[in-house]
């Protein structure tokens, strides 16, 4: 078994930086090269922004750890020049098996997804997604972009001012100082950055332990979800077994209150429980075992001054729905056109204040949507459990229970509801693409809407007129002319204009919508350019 | 949608209540619980609107709806 997780992906090479009579100073600098870190990284130095990622390890995550990513994260991947690559390598699945104590009470498939690039979600360990971005670091590093990663570079202070950030750094080779215009703390749950400046960190922690168990099988398990509720191997708890690549399966196993970690973790302790699971026979190798108990908190504001939190350091989820790493993902593409365009001068500073507000939203709505499915996998009271085993009871015979059935309910992108950068909906269109939504794929022939609407202003014209391009106050927007004829599956007529005859869209570089209305106007549109860049 | 209906509207109330007594004898508590929660959850089900449903729970709680 090849472990990338224990091959130094970016050692420890010494900087310039190190020898410079004085702190150099860069434009932004990045903690933490997980997903988000790199991501974020990625997209700014794909807009020609200069970016350092900085890491206390030289390694990809050990572990599987994030396992599950959603489509909106593998179209945010195809933006940053990765997307492909997570396709092909990880696990497709769209069914899934519900079992309460000792029999199968129902089995489910998604929806078939029709009319996107992307399918709902693939199954792919985070060390994969880690090293594929690295890999995009590196093509972009050999075109020349300015971005680079330094491995073991692990920040021991922060001194924040009005227009930079200091940093005292500890490398192998003794400490150096540098600064950047701005910085963006990728840098996980236990986020060093919000214990450096004191930040707060509020929410609600469970007590339940879970064991993780990453296990190496030949094993003609199908690609499915598979889940547990009070089964015979794990009486009063739940488990899950889940497929990745490379024949490794991930499985969930809730021990409860009150355990003892370490003694639970001892592979004479753990292989037994999922000897019970699997059955006597199987004959697998423990890759990883790991247990935690998980919180849902947030930070208050995820913009300080010049810092910026994205992912598990501003918010922390439970596991349950995979909105961790995802939403990590989704709080990068809101951040990068906002602060490209505030470096430049072509929006105000406030713009990232909507930052804050926007991934708060999407934050609140993720720990909102996982503590509903914690309470019906841990009920916390008697009538707790008794309503949720009513409803598994029920579940495998009538169809209606089965929606009541809550063992995750998967990431799906925050649609900025009370957004300020959103104009007044004024079209009478379809509720998936009303203003703040992550605007849905759809098919163009052979090709796909979302790449035409990556990293840009767009005004989107389906079967209306608009002039090719429109600048309001140094942002420019650029036509992209659709007609319904153009996707003869009418995926982009269902999800775009509905009833209506035709429609003008002003889509954000993150491909949410901004403005939509039926004909162009051009001061609605002008408007709209300034709200949506934190103008109005 | 209609408005919770607080008032008699059973097709056959005493036959009823005999019948809902009924299901429970020969059950221990645990198993009569299990029944009240799988017929509050079809009767739910059935009913379907979150207003009368909402009105529901604060009639079941003894508050004006």
């Amino acid at each position: 078994m090849n472990k990338i997780f224990e091959i130094p992906l970016y050692a420890y090479q010494r900087s310039p930086d190190q020898d410079a009579a004085s702190s150099v100073r860069h434009k932004v600098i990045v903690i933490g090269a997980g997903p988000v870190g790199l991501a974020a990284a990625i997209d700014l130095a794909q807009q020609g922004v200069q970016v350092v990622v900085l890491d206390d390890n030289d390694k990809v995550s050990f572990g599987s750890r994030a396992i599950c990513f959603s489509q909106r994260s593998l179209e945010i991947a195809d933006r940053l020049g990765a997307g492909r690559k997570l396709v092909e390598k990880g696990v497709l699945w769209d069914a899934g098996k519900v079992f309460f104590d000792n029999r199968q009470v129902y089995e489910f498939h998604l929806q078939p997804d029709t009319g996107y690039a992307n399918p709902a979600f693939i199954n792919l360990q985070q060390y994969y997604v880690e090293k594929m971005l690295v890999e995009r670091v590196r093509e972009l590093q050999a075109e020349g972009a300015p971005i680079e990663i330094r491995g073991q570079n692990r920040v021991e202070a922060i001194g924040t001012h009005d227009d930079h950030v200091k940093l005292e750094i500890e490398t192998p080779e003794g400490p150096y100082n540098i600064e950047a215009d701005w910085l963006i703390a990728c840098d996980g749950a236990n986020s060093p950055t919000r214990r450096m400046l004191g930040l707060d960190f509020e929410g609600r922690i469970f007590e339940d332990n879970f064991l993780i168990a990453d296990v190496v099988m030949r094993a003609d398990f199908p690609s499915e979800r598979w889940f547990w509720f009070d089964p015979p191997f794990n009486r009063g708890q739940s488990a899950l077994l889940h497929k990745q690549p490379d024949n490794v399966w991930r499985i969930d196993l809730q021990l409860g209150k009150d355990i003892d970690p370490e003694h639970e973790k001892l592979p004479e302790n753990v292989i037994p429980r999922l000897k019970a699971m699997l059955g006597e026979d199987v004959d697998f190798a423990l890759e990883w075992v790991s247990i935690y108990t998980f919180q849902c908190r947030r930070m208050e504001r995820f913009r300080h001054g010049r810092v910026l939190f994205a992912g598990d350091s501003a918010h922390q989820v439970s596991p349950f729905g995979a909105r961790g790493a995802n939403s990590g993902l989704q709080d990068a593409d809101n951040l990068c056109w906002k602060l490209k365009l505030v470096m430049d001068g072509d929006a105000p500073d406030l713009l990232l204040d909507s930052y804050s507000r926007e991934r708060v939203e999407a934050a609140d709505e993720n720990i909102r949507m996982s503590t509903l499915s914690t309470e019906f996998i841990t009920p916390k009271s008697d009538m707790s459990r008794l309503l949720r085993d009513a409803v598994l009871d029920l579940s495998e015979h009538y169809p209606f229970a089965r929606p009541l059935v809550n063992s995750g309910r998967l990431s799906t992108p925050c649609a900025y509801s009370g957004s300020s950068l959103s104009s007044a909906d004024a079209l009478n269109g379809p509720e998936v693409t009303r203003p703040g939504s992550a605007c849905p794929d759809a098919p163009l022939g052979d090709e796909f809407l979302l790449p035409q609407l990556a990293g840009k202003f767009t005004l989107l014209t389906i079967d209306a007129d608009a002039p090719d391009s429109i600048e309001e106050g140094g942002v420019q927007a650029t036509r992209l002319a659709l007609s319904v004829k153009d996707d003869l599956t009418l995926e982009l007529k269902r999800r775009y204009l509905g009833d209506a005859t035709g429609a003008v869209y002003l889509i954000r570089p993150d491909q949410h919508v901004a403005a939509r209305r039926d004909t162009f106007e051009e001061n609605a549109f002008r408007q709209a350019i300034r709200r949506a860049t934190g103008k109005e | 949608m209609t408005d919770l209906i607080l008032t008699p509207n059973l097709e056959n109330a005493d036959g009823f209540y005999a019948d809902l007594t009924a299901a429970h004898d020969g059950l221990n508590k645990a198993e009569s619980d299990a029944l009240n929660a799988r017929l509050v959850l079809v009767l739910a089900n059935h009913i379907g609107a979150a207003k009368v449903l909402s009105n529901a729970l604060k009639a079941a709680k003894l508050q004006d709806t």
